[in-house]
């Protein structure tokens, strides 16, 4: 079996593609991606999704850039260690300017275009409609493919409640775009009207009833502007859906060893299985250290035991209280490295090709280079950080 | 302030924050609690799925209210079940079927943003009015979703000019700005970012709902230890184990001052992080202790609710 790694996904992916519930650190191990692929020797670029303000601020995003732009390589090699060539770019995805720049695309006319982007649907559909931030994500990454300039471009992907919506996206819109009852409504043709209208307006009637006639007018509008758009759409969304199932595509696993997230990661590596493709590297961020060898039941026995020793002296119950104390605290850390490690267990059963690759829980929170270094070292320690979460005390 | 005093402040009571900060146990705590003064209650879980059951050994939470302590049911509260009711208890019944065959529904739903939020919402306030608990508890949508969740109503009344919908959400918004009737409860982490996001919505819940805010609850404070400074080191452990004659190894010792040393600097983190979050945001805080044990069950939810009506006493 061809096991992959992050090496491997830095070093030969042409796309990455961060996934896992939110607030595990994607966008995190995104940034950290892009910029080991740079420090190798690619032109990386990073595609975040409502990044942390002060990790944006360290990509130099401080205000929304639809497009990515580059970043001073002092930044983020300052010590020139850089394979030559290599660059680093960022971005933050803008889901409706992504989206606007679509219809423009493929409208027939300036005025279409116009029309359709006025359209208080459209408006809702650009910006409000779940689903529309993971589908614009894919088109970000299929536009920066399509286009050339990078040969690595590591996306996040929203903090969804599902993580695999983005797969699912762009055929949930589309589905929506040919919806059979309005498409009726924007065919002007008298056939139409003969065969289905009468049912339709009575429904559409009915409708306008409970959220008025404006939000139907609205509707209406828009299925006549876009009419003729949809075949192009389509196209795109399929494309899309393929680029993500090429040789050089790659998807990285984010996750934290917590068990809602943990139940998050292991049904997005069922359901990936089921979209033929793999996870092909396996992060876990936030990973208790585990101390020593031995096990929390039992350091919990001898606390426990400690306690019933009696003594007369204060000084001797202080002590006695204190050693409690401390193999007390032992076991309660050792075992939630224990749960952890059954946890991630889990997971790997069903990501056995990928590469894993542990993050402990490290004292601060992660938005500068110089902490966004630190992961990097972890993650892509020579040999491959592969073998087992951090332990201390060997 | 007393417990009941607490629990009388509204009826219903919102508990929102990021995945993963333990909304869902926060929501048990309080549930527990207030069952404990006599109430009745009632917990509201909106997105179908949730450990809510789990940490009261019952079986998963459905549509029809079940028990899950004395004192306390439980529900679930999908957009689509609110749907159907309400599109029954307006005379659509017929065409509801056909809404959702059609595909309508998704089309009219992403027309009216926030429509289902608010079906939900009202689903709540008609519980609340009819009196079937005296408290509810809704345990919101988890991530970035909370802002929306709350805030649908308003946008609606700005998208929709008349009809059956925008009077459900004249009804939500009455009830959301009613601080007698309502307020929201955030949970957060003592950790940068969770503390960063918690008073960015804080803020703005409070500018564009208008709710009233609750004690923030912060989860997964490591309780103290008890150990002086100093006492993470191997040689601290050893003299200790000396002078009450046990045998502790030196690997064990080692271990020991590891990990008491690693439990000193996440608690220091800690407490900076929630001292913080006090400074920034002029809310009470109540810190809710980190529980090491594997899984949550009953017993855990009830130290939970202990620490819950400590942290109460000071406000």
């Amino acid at each position: 079996m061809n096991v992959h790694t992050l090496n491997d996904v830095v070093d030969h992916g042409a796309i990455a593609v961060c996934c896992g519930s939110g607030g595990v650190g994607k966008t995190t191990t995104a940034a950290v991606v892009a910029i080991e692929g740079a420090r190798r020797g690619r032109r990386a670029v990073v595609v975040t999704i409502d990044p942390a303000k002060r990790l944006a601020n360290a990509l130099g995003l401080d205000e929304l850039a639809n497009e990515p732009r580059l970043i001073d390589p002092s930044r983020w090699d300052p010590d020139n260690h850089r394979v030559p060539g290599g660059e680093l770019s960022a971005m933050m995805l803008d889901t409706k300017s992504t989206f606007d720049g679509l219809v423009t695309r493929y409208a027939d006319s300036p005025a279409q275009a116009q029309r359709i982007l006025a359209n208080n649907f459209y408006k809702n559909i650009s910006s409000a409609l779940s689903g529309t931030q993971e589908y614009m994500a894919m088109e970000k990454l299929h536009e920066l493919h399509e286009d050339g300039g990078f040969d690595l471009i590591v996306v996040d992907t929203p903090p969804s409640r599902h993580a695999l919506d983005f797969l699912d996206a762009p055929a949930r819109l589309l589905r929506l775009l040919n919806n059979a009852v309005f498409r009726m409504l924007m065919v002007p043709t008298r056939t139409y009207l003969k065969i289905a209208g009468a049912a339709v307006q009575a429904f559409i009637r009915t409708v306008s009833r409970v959220v008025g006639t404006e939000v139907v007018d609205d509707i209406v509008a828009f299925f006549r502007s876009f009419e003729g758009m949809e075949e192009g759409f389509r196209t795109r969304a399929e494309r899309v859906v393929e680029i993500l199932q090429q040789n050089e595509t790659r998807f990285v696993l984010v996750t934290s060893p917590q068990r809602d997230a943990i139940e998050e990661a292991r049904y997005f590596a069922e359901q990936i299985g089921n979209h033929n493709l793999a996870v092909d590297a396996l992060v876990v961020n936030r990973v208790h250290p585990r101390f020593g060898t031995e096990m929390s039941a039992g350091l919990r026995a001898r606390a426990e035991s400690l306690r019933e020793l009696t003594f007369s002296n204060r000084n001797q119950r202080e002590a006695r209280d204190r050693l409690a104390a401390r193999y007390q605290n032992l076991g309660e850390f050792n075992e939630i490295a224990e749960r952890e490690r059954a946890h991630i267990e889990t997971v790997r059963v069903r990501t056995r090709s990928a590469g894993v690759a542990f993050v402990p829980y490290l004292p601060h929170d992660v938005h500068d280079f110089t902490a966004l270094a630190e992961i990097g070292r972890i993650l892509f320690a020579p040999p491959d950080n592969d073998a087992r979460p951090p332990s201390t005390g060997d | 302030m007393e417990l009941a005093h607490f629990c009388s402040t509204s009826r219903v009571v919102i508990v929102a924050g990021k995945g993963g900060v333990g909304k869902t146990t926060v929501a048990a705590t309080l549930a527990v609690a207030a069952a404990r003064s006599g109430l009745r209650v009632l917990i509201v879980e909106v997105e179908g799925k949730s450990g809510l059951s789990t940490a009261f050994n019952r079986p998963a939470l459905g549509y029809e209210e079940q028990e899950l302590a004395p004192g306390i049911r439980g529900r679930t509260l999908t957009p689509d079940a609110a749907l159907r009711d309400w599109l029954a208890g307006n005379g659509l019944k017929r065409i509801s079927k056909r809404l959702v065959q059609s595909g309508a529904l998704d089309v009219i739903a992403t027309a009216v943003p926030g429509m289902k939020d608010i079906l939900v919402l009202g689903k709540v306030k008609s519980l609340e009015q009819s009196g079937t608990a005296d408290l509810i508890i809704v345990d919101a949508p988890a991530a970035g979703h909370a802002l929306t969740f709350l805030t649908s109503a308003h946008g609606l009344l700005d998208a929709v000019a008349v009809g059956p919908v925008r009077k459900q959400a004249a009804d939500v918004v009455e009830m959301l700005s009613d601080p007698q009737r309502c307020q929201v409860i955030l949970v957060t982490l003592p950790e940068e970012t969770p503390v960063n996001e918690a008073v960015d919505t804080a803020f703005a819940i409070e500018d564009r709902v208008g709710v009233r805010l609750g004690p923030m609850i912060v989860n997964g404070c490591y309780p103290d230890l008890d150990l002086p400074d100093g006492s993470a080191t191997a040689a601290a452990a050893q003299a200790d184990a000396e002078m009450i004659d046990v045998f502790v190894s030196d690997r064990e010792a080692h271990d020991l001052a590891a990990a008491a040393a690693f439990r000193a600097e996440r608690t220091a983190i800690q407490v900076v992080q929630a001292d913080r979050l006090a400074e920034r945001l002029p809310l009470p805080q109540i810190r809710l202790p980190f529980i090491f044990t594997s899984e949550l069950g009953f017993s855990e939810i009830e130290t939970l609710a202990d620490s819950f009506v400590t942290g109460l006493d000071p406000l």
